[in-house]
């Protein structure tokens, strides 16, 4: 069954993970969504919940627990699918592109074969001389000097930048319809990184899949997404088309993210910090988990947790002061 | 001696040269065979050379391996260099032995990039920060004043005193590592990527912190970064390094607006940036490959394997640093040509 949905479907998720101090809850009721084609950043600092939510799609997690929510993805709720089910759709329909290519590949195997094992993994009926025909096309997309030399050897023997090519390569090699990239271009130098990201480019042109980067790097975003997610605490805190949060954020967390960042491409007399520090999980804050940074706050945000409201064409807030806010963003923006 | 009372000493010196660095270099041994004889060298840093003056910030950028953290080690006698000299207000730290060295280590300190591995898990905080009074036998004369007094001018609470450090976030963790870097009045510190292991809203923090310390008490800072971004925020001057060399040098406005070595309009171009409305109007520079091995650089300019504009003479011959075009700031690129490629920065 075909839905009209989009692509992936994360609605109200909440992921918990159990500690000897209490429950965690590192994902709390995050909802937003990934059309056909789109890519999506997922942007937040540590503990705000972006890698959890991104590996709770594939069941990654491994101590944390579906607290509540649903992942749907083409209309199916991806919690309750068979294993074997889902298991044809990892690495198929959906690909992971991870931070460290190394935790990615298999030491001892070529890349070539690794490739060439993906693709018959898949696909049962490809031929030997085809699979192998495929792997090297794909090396070779990927910006690999000599692709077929480079099919024959080991990991090991590639340096850090044709490695992360190398598994770029076996994620789309099954023509995925959702790439997932967790930190892809963290803890590569700058010159790398604008490899990485042109080969993301090129990966997401090459199979139309969409994207679900998850990252940091409000600058990565800003380059590579057609929509940005904003996430603080576990939650969605604002969302919406890049050019519209980053221009016109509607989030006092937003604001403040950008109001500390120091700028390339321009002079900036004094970074204005969000004082103050995340909250633990361990007991988050009542009301809105923003608050005890927030400018804005009052006793409404001690209280009563905001729910996510629309801001504007496709934007949405999670601030019950997020009108307030236009007034703010020109002092952002300028 | 107060904090304040040591601050204006050092004000009154804005601007006097405080270090000067001369060749230096840095080859790790690489050794080899049954006997573990050297066979090689890793040549980390291959013949540095800058200076920093008082209430200055000097920044050190360059990718993973170009030899800055090295090259901020030896300029605190962390490492011995290999050779060249470090001169600290004209006594040259490069050759001292350790009993020499003592009582100039108080005048330089290092901050390090990891606030979770430089700090003690078993020490409270009033001992970490109290270490380097004690190690210098000034804690008995009113050691836990200085500290309280290093605390509040880190923005730390007097209450903290008593915690351990792991009860900390990485922010407060750096303030933490700064106080004790400040314990014994220092003129000059080395900041090794002081601010990159912490969440944005945090490394503001830290970074405006650093910024109103040099202000109020005159230091100076050799700032090591990968950072661009941070770096055209904190820094007077930069120096750009590859691969155990400097390439190009300059005031922050040459090396943002004007910069002409391939390597640095490479970086600039590369690094992405937080506004959506500048997608595809950069002309971004891709480099292709990676740095090249520093036991075995390539001859003549080290770039020239990464560098679209190489040629015969680049493989034959070492470019010095000097300025070719005239523009006020020198570069090692046989064939240099200004080239801004921030928006903005055509001027």
């Amino acid at each position: 069954m075909e839905s009209t949905e989009p692509l992936l479907v994360i609605d109200d998720l909440a992921v918990e993970f159990r500690t000897d101090e209490g429950v965690v809850k590192a994902v709390d009721g995050a909802s937003f969504s990934v059309g056909r084609g789109e890519i999506v950043g997922v942007v937040g600092e540590s503990g705000s919940g972006k890698s959890v939510t991104a590996m709770s799609i594939l069941g990654l997690v491994k101590s944390g627990r579906r607290a509540g929510g649903t992942i749907r993805f083409r209309g199916r709720d991806l919690a309750t699918l068979p294993a074997k089910e889902l298991r044809a759709i990892r690495g198929a329909e959906i690909a992971m592109i991870f931070q460290d290519p190394m935790t990615a590949l298999n030491p001892v195997v070529t890349v070539g074969r690794q490739i060439v094992e993906a693709l018959k993994l898949h696909d049962k009926k490809l031929s030997k001389a085809a699979a192998r025909d495929r792997a090297i096309e794909l090396l070779a997309l990927v910006g690999m000097p000599d692709a077929a030399a480079r099919f024959k050897q080991y990991p090991h023997e590639f340096s850090g930048g044709m490695r992360q090519r190398a598994m770029i390569a076996m994620a789309i090699a099954n023509g995925p319809s959702l790439l997932i990239a967790d930190e892809p271009t963290t803890a590569l130098d700058v010159t790398i990184q604008a490899q990485v990201l042109d080969l993301l480019k090129v990966a997401q042109q090459e199979t139309q899949a969409a994207t679900l980067l998850i990252t940091h790097d409000l600058g990565v975003v800003a380059e590579l997404a057609d929509r940005v997610v904003v996430m603080y605490a576990g939650r969605v805190v604002e969302q919406g088309d890049v050019t519209t949060v980053f221009t016109e954020p509607r989030h006092p967390y937003t604001v403040g993210l950008l109001e500390s960042l120091p700028r390339l491409d321009r002079d900036v007399d004094e970074l204005h910090p969000i004082p103050g520090s995340p909250p633990s999980l361990l007991a988050p804050p009542p009301g809105c988990p923003f608050h005890p940074r927030c400018p804005l706050a009052r006793d409404r945000c001690r209280t009563e947790r905001p729910q996510p409201r629309v801001v504007g064409a496709g934007h949405q807030s999670a601030c019950h002061f997020a009108a307030e806010l236009a007034a703010v963003h020109t002092e952002v923006t300028r | 001696m107060t904090v304040e009372t040591a601050a204006a000493d050092r004000l009154d010196r804005l601007g006097e040269e405080v270090l000067r660095v001369d060749d230096l270099t840095m080859h790790f041994p690489i050794r080899g065979g049954l006997l573990r004889r050297p066979v090689g060298a890793v040549r980390a840093v291959d013949g540095v050379s800058f200076a920093l003056d008082q209430g200055e910030t000097l920044s050190l950028v360059g990718e993973s391996g170009c030899g800055k953290s090295t090259t901020g080690r030896m300029v605190v006698r962390l490492l011995e260099p290999t050779s060249g000299r470090i001169l600290y207000r004209g006594n040259d730290l490069a050759t001292m032995s350790e009993d020499e060295l003592r009582p100039w280590r108080s005048k330089t300190q290092i901050v390090f990039q990891d606030p979770y591995a430089s700090l003690s898990p078993r020490m409270t905080v009033h001992d970490i920060v109290a270490e380097p009074l004690r190690v210098q036998g000034k804690y008995r004369q009113g050691g836990a004043d200085r500290v309280s007094e290093l605390l509040d001018l880190v923005g730390l609470q007097p209450e903290h005193a008593n915690r351990y450090a792991h009860e900390f976030s990485g922010g407060q963790r750096q303030r933490i590592g700064i106080a004790r870097a400040l314990a014994l009045d220092p003129e000059l510190l080395v900041l090794d990527e002081p601010v990159s292991a912490l969440d944005v809203s945090i490394q503001a923090q830290v970074v405006n912190k650093l910024r109103e310390l040099q202000r109020r008490l005159g230091l100076a800072y050799l700032f090591i970064s990968h950072d661009l971004s941070i770096v055209r925020h904190v820094s007077h001057r930069i120096a750009v390094m590859y691969l155990g060399v400097i390439v190009e040098t300059g005031t922050r406005d040459e090396i943002f607006a004007a910069p002409q070595h391939p390597y640095t309009q490479a970086l600039l171009s590369a690094v992405p940036v937080p506004d959506p409305r500048l997608r595809g109007a950069r002309e971004r520079i891709t480099l292709t490959g990676d740095v090249p091995n520093p036991a075995n650089p390539p001859s003549g300019c080290r770039f020239r394997t990464r560098c679209w504009k190489a040629q015969a003479k680049c493989a034959e011959e070492v470019p010095a640093l000097e300025d070719r075009l005239g523009a006020g700031h020198p570069s090692a690129c046989h064939f240099p040509e200004l080239l801004p490629v921030l928006p903005g920065a055509a001027s």
